[in-house]
């Protein structure tokens, strides 16, 4: 009885406390995560955060050290990669190269002895638009051809979870866009449970409901896209989805609703809905303040309008100013010596602000948002590939 | 357009040097064939000599060796016998390099570097040695020489040979097709049995083919371990001082004859795979 529940779970897919050891090394910390059935869930992290280790035990490719992994009520923690309902597109598509199209999608259905295989088939061929290639070999077609084959040989099994393991990361960028839209798509048509490991944090916030972010083996925060990006509870997810402004400032004291900071450049005020369940507001405490570089408006000093009394500013003198076609870049260097980037959309384009100008930088304190001091201001700063 | 028709021909030293450039590896190349199947077309075109006692010398023109290849004394009991001995030595090299290829490739263990490099040694040991080396073992064990020790003399410097060929292919077989087999409902068996079998096959099949010229083609260390057993090419040799018979010619070109083909059916119907 169990072992037939085992090959047809279906539900959402819990991890629970799952511990990953490779000889001294730590890859997954004792992760939990719950995946609503239906969702496209992502797992976002830089390499080696563990993002891909969490995959393979999902898939049965890796035995977790401790911990479960269930479906619905099914616990599949150490069953079979081939007895779970759970199918992969892996990194670089794994086709199988000795067989044709048709055949490599027809694989999965052919082991569990099913009948009318030709016709899911050409239905999955169908989907992902490739029917006339089905008696090519997997090398006569390009990149985002094979990977479209290799999510229709996914797909076409069914699963009750569908593993993408940076499914996108060998296409250029034009294909990887067009991609991302099209399996957005087919994720809603068949409507699966799709978990989609990435570390491009843009691939993650366009396709997925859910994102978690993972460093170091441990999910550092998890939420809708937009949520991740406006209130990010740690610096690492504050630098590495998107850019952050982060500066350090000091609580100097708490007014109803309000926190007031204080830093080298002066006061500003923070809601108290803004800052991370993480931090303490007593004065004195240690925080992180940070502002995306596009909710800050710049102004030269001369023209800067009176700041409103419940808004945040500083002042400074720009040291970059990049012109990027719909945005300039401006770096500037603050009075109390903190680096500001600020995106400025080129609405006007004779309003541009050259280097070496005096300028006001300002932004609602709602835009704003308070992380601990004790989060390494760097962490998760992408550098330069 | 009309001024490049207008232009000036290239000079005469010019146009020959070029011309020496673009042909030079062709010239090579048949030279170099030239040297390499010289050899071969004399071994081919003295096997219609009808020799007298020798096949030194070039007679007259005859079918007869080739209507009648066992004319000659042991000619063809002694092909038999090197027959017999490839097939055996094929079927348990390949078998067990085989096996030892997809340990070495695949798994960890201690002593496993250790192994490769070992792997290497009886293709790097001059035959002489192995041969007197395995004359000496066997008579300290009393093993009577003939066939069986021939057998186990092939047996043992295939492998490594079988190994090495198999393991190169097992290399380049990316381990994730067979986890994506797995995770796509097939078991342990059925991933090998539909995906590394079928794509490591060529290897084997390789192998296997080395492993048989090899076994047939050798003398040395056959010579040394055969005692009154005789293979084809120790019968050449043993017939050299009283003259080879030209049936041996006729033996040695189908030989040849053989092999060519099968590698154009190998490379025929891989062309043919690929296009389909």
């Amino acid at each position: 009885m169990a072992k037939a529940d085992i090959t047809q779970a279906e539900g959402d897919l819990f991890l629970e406390n799952i511990t990953k050891q490779f000889g001294d090394f730590r890859a997954v910390n004792d992760l939990s995560l719950q995946v609503p059935q239906g969702s496209f869930f992502a797992l976002l992290g830089p390499s080696g955060c563990g993002k891909t280790t969490t995959l393979r035990m999902v898939a049965g490719l890796e035995d977790p050290t401790a911990g479960r992994i269930r479906i619905g009520d099914a616990d599949i923690t150490y069953a079979k990669p081939y007895n779970r309902p759970v199918n992969t597109v892996f990194q670089n598509y794994a086709l199988f190269p000795h067989m044709d199209i048709f055949e490599n999608v027809a694989f999965g259905l052919k082991r569990r002895g099913i009948k009318d295989a030709k016709q899911q088939v050409d239905e999955a061929l169908d989907l992902i638009q490739l029917s006339q290639v089905a008696k090519r070999k997997p090398l006569q077609l390009s990149g985002g051809q094979q990977q479209r084959v290799a999510l229709a040989r996914a797909i076409v099994n069914r699963p009750s979870v569908l593993l993408l393991d940076e499914p996108l990361g060998a296409l250029d960028l034009k294909l990887r866009r067009q991609m991302q839209l099209e399996l957005k798509r087919i994720q809603t048509e068949v409507g699966l449970t799709f978990i989609h490991v990435t570390h491009d944090q843009e691939e993650a916030m366009t396709m997925a409901d859910t994102v978690a972010v993972m460093n170091e083996g441990i999910i550092e925060q998890m939420g809708p896209p937009t949520e991740l990006y406006e209130s990010p509870r740690t610096a690492f997810v504050a630098n590495f989805l998107g850019q952050s402004n982060l500066f350090p400032a000091k609580v100097a004291e708490t007014s109803g609703d309000d926190v007031i900071l204080e830093d080298s450049d002066g006061r500003f005020v923070m809601p108290k809905a803004r800052v991370s369940d993480r931090v303490v507001t007593d004065p004195g405490t240690e925080v992180l303040v940070g502002v995306r570089p596009e909710k800050i408006s710049i102004a030269r000093l001369e023209d800067a309008a009176p700041p409103p009394a419940d808004g945040n500013f500083v002042d400074g003198r720009v040291t970059s100013a990049s012109f990027l076609g719909v945005s300039t870049q401006y770096e500037v260097t603050t009075h109390g010596g903190d680096t500001i980037n600020v995106f400025a959309q080129n609405l006007d384009v004779h309003n541009l602000v050259p280097q070496g100008e005096d300028v006001r930088l300002s932004w609602l304190p709602i835009h704003g948002f308070v992380l601990s001091g004790h989060d390494d201001i760097n962490a998760g700063v992408e550098k330069n590939v | 357009m009309s001024q490049a028709t207008a232009a000036p021909k290239a000079p005469l030293t010019h146009r020959l040097r070029t011309w020496v450039g673009d042909n030079a590896l062709r010239i090579y190349a048949v030279i170099a064939f030239v040297y390499l199947l010289l050899p071969v077309a004399y071994t081919f075109a003295f096997s219609f000599n009808d020799a007298g006692r020798t096949n030194i010398v070039w007679n007259s023109f005859t079918w007869d060796n080739w209507l009648n290849p066992c004319g000659a004394p042991e000619v063809c009991p002694s092909v038999v016998n090197s027959l017999v001995v490839g097939l055996i030595v094929t079927v348990v090299s390949t078998i067990l390099g085989t096996l030892i290829a997809f340990s070495l490739v695949r798994y960890r263990f201690r002593g496993r570097s250790t192994t490769n490099l070992l792997i290497f040694l009886p293709m790097a040991t001059p035959e002489v040695v192995l041969g007197s080396s395995l004359l000496a073992l066997f008579l300290n064990l009393f093993v009577p020489l003939g066939f069986t020790t021939v057998v186990l003399a092939h047996i043992m410097f295939c492998i490594s040979f079988v190994v090495v060929t198999v393991k190169a292919r097992l290399a380049s077989l990316d381990p994730r097709l067979e986890q994506a087999a797995m995770d796509l409902y097939a078991s342990e068996r059925e991933a090998f049995r539909r995906i590394t079998l079928p794509l490591v096959a060529p290897g084997i099949a390789a192998a296997g083919l080395l492993a048989f010229s090899l076994s047939f083609d050798d003398f040395i260390i056959t010579n040394f371990n055969s005692g009154q057993f005789t293979t084809f090419p120790k019968f050449v040799y043993v017939s050299a001082t009283r003259g080879i018979p030209p049936q041996a010619n006729v033996i040695a070109s189908a030989m040849f004859f053989i092999a060519l083909a099968i590698v154009l059916i190998s490379q025929f119907a891989g062309r043919r795979r690929k296009e389909v």
